[in-house]
């Protein structure tokens, strides 16, 4: 790849002191990685195999004495686990178009339309980034519980989700920052064309901010499928609880193997969305600024 | 078409264009305040006026049936003298900085090394970010497993290494560092992987001309790669504070507050006035005051953040 100079120069690194050194340290990371990054993972995917008896051997064995999915099975049966999973999946996915449809809309609102005291909307949005989402906990859960001038409650309904989850600011300074770069003499032919803003919105700018858009559905969907304080609060029927919440709730009523194969079932999408968007994730952490 | 009129008749056209941009600038704000009106409306219920009615929740006593009663400052007086209530700060500022000390120059150490490394350097950066992308609950009871006392794998490993075993969560003593462990090994991914895209833009001449200079390679890491990278450790030490004093879900699912309240944090105090004690002016006036320390860092790292933009 690209073979900048790093702290260490190359002609250190030709030696023979210089390359044993870089072998060992090499080795040991790659055996400290695996061990403290990797193995409580593989613990946990054997554990679940693991009848309990066989979890409660001390010492315990490395491998499970049975190729055995039961625990897995019994997870899926005890705790419900394809209800809880439908769940997270209609209130990620949900999320997702919301997000899609307020966010993308009001940044290209703010950056290409530019109305009147758009600078303060948009200065109040990122205004609320100072706020960490902790300390608005409780006001924002009493306004999902009776939501002013309407009177509605949303607690239960995926609505407390999928709404909240559009008042983004840090989506949509991503996407403005992204829509600013735009050229606009793009947009002007469009519109001596004869284009509609929300036509020019839908094929001229949506096509070139695949990017973008890309990362802003990952991080969205990631974002809600890890979420855990904010569900516990407004969904706590039982039969709506997303699935890393049904499991905390559920854990002390099942045997340890069936708890530990939910936690594998309920780590299983996030870790194939990595798999699948590994490339966009990562840049989208290091390219699309800072997030707390 | 206007232009074409314009050269025909310009006096009658001029009488008409003003209108037609005034109706035009209607048109076009009409147009983006239709687009903005599904992020106002989102982030008028939940994000501003929330954060309005956090202020108003702190003076008022609810009670869900009537009307909130405006209490003035008493929210504040029944939180302060909770013998609870120091603690929580203290725990907070605890973990806050066991964390730091665990989890900031980590993960810089560890980018430092990847830079260097190269071979098994996708691998590498694969695993040390597998943990951040489970769901934090799910990592989170893992490590209950694992601090087991019993059968649980940490002590079976201090047993195999011929250690004495801990009791982790339910000693006083290890509680809140076993809480650090577990949100360190779930959260240093993300700051690995922006250290490491940092030290790449680092440009090779500084460590050629420092090397001829004769700086030795703890040298070259204080005077080239530390100032070199100054900003995104700090913006990273306040963004690190400002979550890390927040923390809710490890005390929440690991220890209940416990043993004693030795991990009650402030976050999780606010949640047991609410939700057990059904006191939401004392959740209130907790968050109010958990507020107003952050948005100091929050400043700090608004300032540092615009500076490393320019």
């Amino acid at each position: 790849m690209n073979e900048t100079r790093t702290l260490v120069s190359p002609h250190t690194l030709g030696t023979r002191r210089g390359k044993a050194i870089y072998w060992t340290t090499l080795v040991t990371i790659v055996v400290v990685f695996t061990f403290v990054f990797v193995f409580p993972l593989y613990w946990m995917v054997t554990g679940a195999m693991k009848s309990p008896d066989e979890l409660a051997d001390v010492p315990p064995g490395v491998f499970p004495h049975h190729f055995d999915l039961s625990g897995y099975r019994e997870a899926w049966r005890q705790l419900d686990l394809g209800l809880y999973l439908r769940n997270t999946l209609v209130y990620a996915f949900g999320a997702w178009l919301f997000t899609m449809g307020v966010d993308v809309t009001a940044a290209y609102a703010l950056s290409k339309l530019r109305p009147m005291f758009g600078r303060a909307v948009l200065g109040l949005m990122l205004a609320t980034l100072m706020i960490p989402p902790m300390v608005i906990l409780l006001p924002a859960y009493l306004t999902v519980k009776d939501l002013p001038l309407l009177h509605v409650n949303l607690l239960n309904t995926p609505w407390a989700i999928w709404l909240p989850a559009a008042a983004n600011a840090f989506n949509i300074f991503l996407l403005k920052r992204f829509f600013d770069s735009i050229p606009t003499e793009l947009l002007q032919a469009a519109e001596v064309d004869g284009a509609s803003p929300a036509r020019i919105l839908w094929s001229v700018v949506l096509p070139v901010s695949r990017p973008i858009l890309g990362v802003v559905s990952i991080f969205t969907i990631v974002n809600v499928w890890r979420d855990f304080v904010w569900p516990l609060l407004v969904l706590p029927d039982s039969q709506r609880k997303t699935i890393s919440v049904a499991i905390s709730s559920l854990a002390v009523q099942v045997p340890q193997n069936v708890l530990i194969g939910s936690l594998v079932i309920a780590s299983v999408p996030t870790i194939v969305v990595f798999f699948v968007f590994q490339r966009h994730i990562m840049a989208g952490l290091t390219a699309g600024g800072l997030k707390g | 078409m206007t232009t074409a009129r314009t050269l025909v008749r310009p006096a009658a056209a001029r009488s008409r264009r003003r209108p037609s941009r005034t109706r035009r600038t209607v048109k076009r704000n009409l147009t983006a305040y239709g687009f903005l009106c599904g992020a106002l409306i989102c982030f008028a219920f939940f994000s501003w006026y929330p954060i309005v009615r956090e202020v108003l929740l702190s003076f008022q006593k609810t009670n869900f049936v009537g009307e909130a009663r405006w209490v003035g400052f008493d929210n504040f007086r029944t939180v302060l003298a909770d013998p609870g209530f120091t603690d929580a700060w203290v725990n907070t500022a605890e973990f806050t900085l066991l964390a730091l000390v665990v989890g900031y120059v980590i993960p810089f150490a560890i980018a430092i090394v990847l830079n260097e490394l190269k071979h098994a350097r996708a691998y590498l950066r694969f695993v040390v970010y597998l943990p951040v992308m489970l769901p934090p609950a799910v990592a989170v009871l893992l490590f209950k497993w694992f601090y087991d006392p019993g059968p649980g794998l940490f002590n079976q490993l201090l047993h195999a290494a011929h250690l004495p075993g801990l009791s982790w969560l339910d000693s006083t003593s290890t509680a809140l560092i076993s809480l650090v462990i577990v949100s360190t090994w779930m959260n240093l991914g993300s700051g690995t992987l922006i250290y490491l895209a940092a030290l790449q833009s680092i440009p090779g001449e500084l460590y050629e001309a420092a090397e001829l200079d004769g700086a030795g390679l703890f040298r070259r890491i204080r005077h080239i790669t530390i100032p070199q990278t100054r900003l995104i450790l700090l913006v990273m030490l306040l963004l690190q504070i400002i979550a890390t004093m927040q923390v809710f879900i490890e005390p929440y699912l690991l220890t209940g507050g416990g043993p004693e309240g030795s991990t009650v944090t402030v976050a999780y105090l606010m949640y047991q006035y609410a939700f057990n004690f059904t006191n939401f002016g004392g959740g209130g006036a907790l968050g109010l005051m958990l507020m107003l320390v952050l948005m100091v860092f929050s400043a700090i790292y608004l300032r540092v953040s615009r500076e490393e933009a320019r």
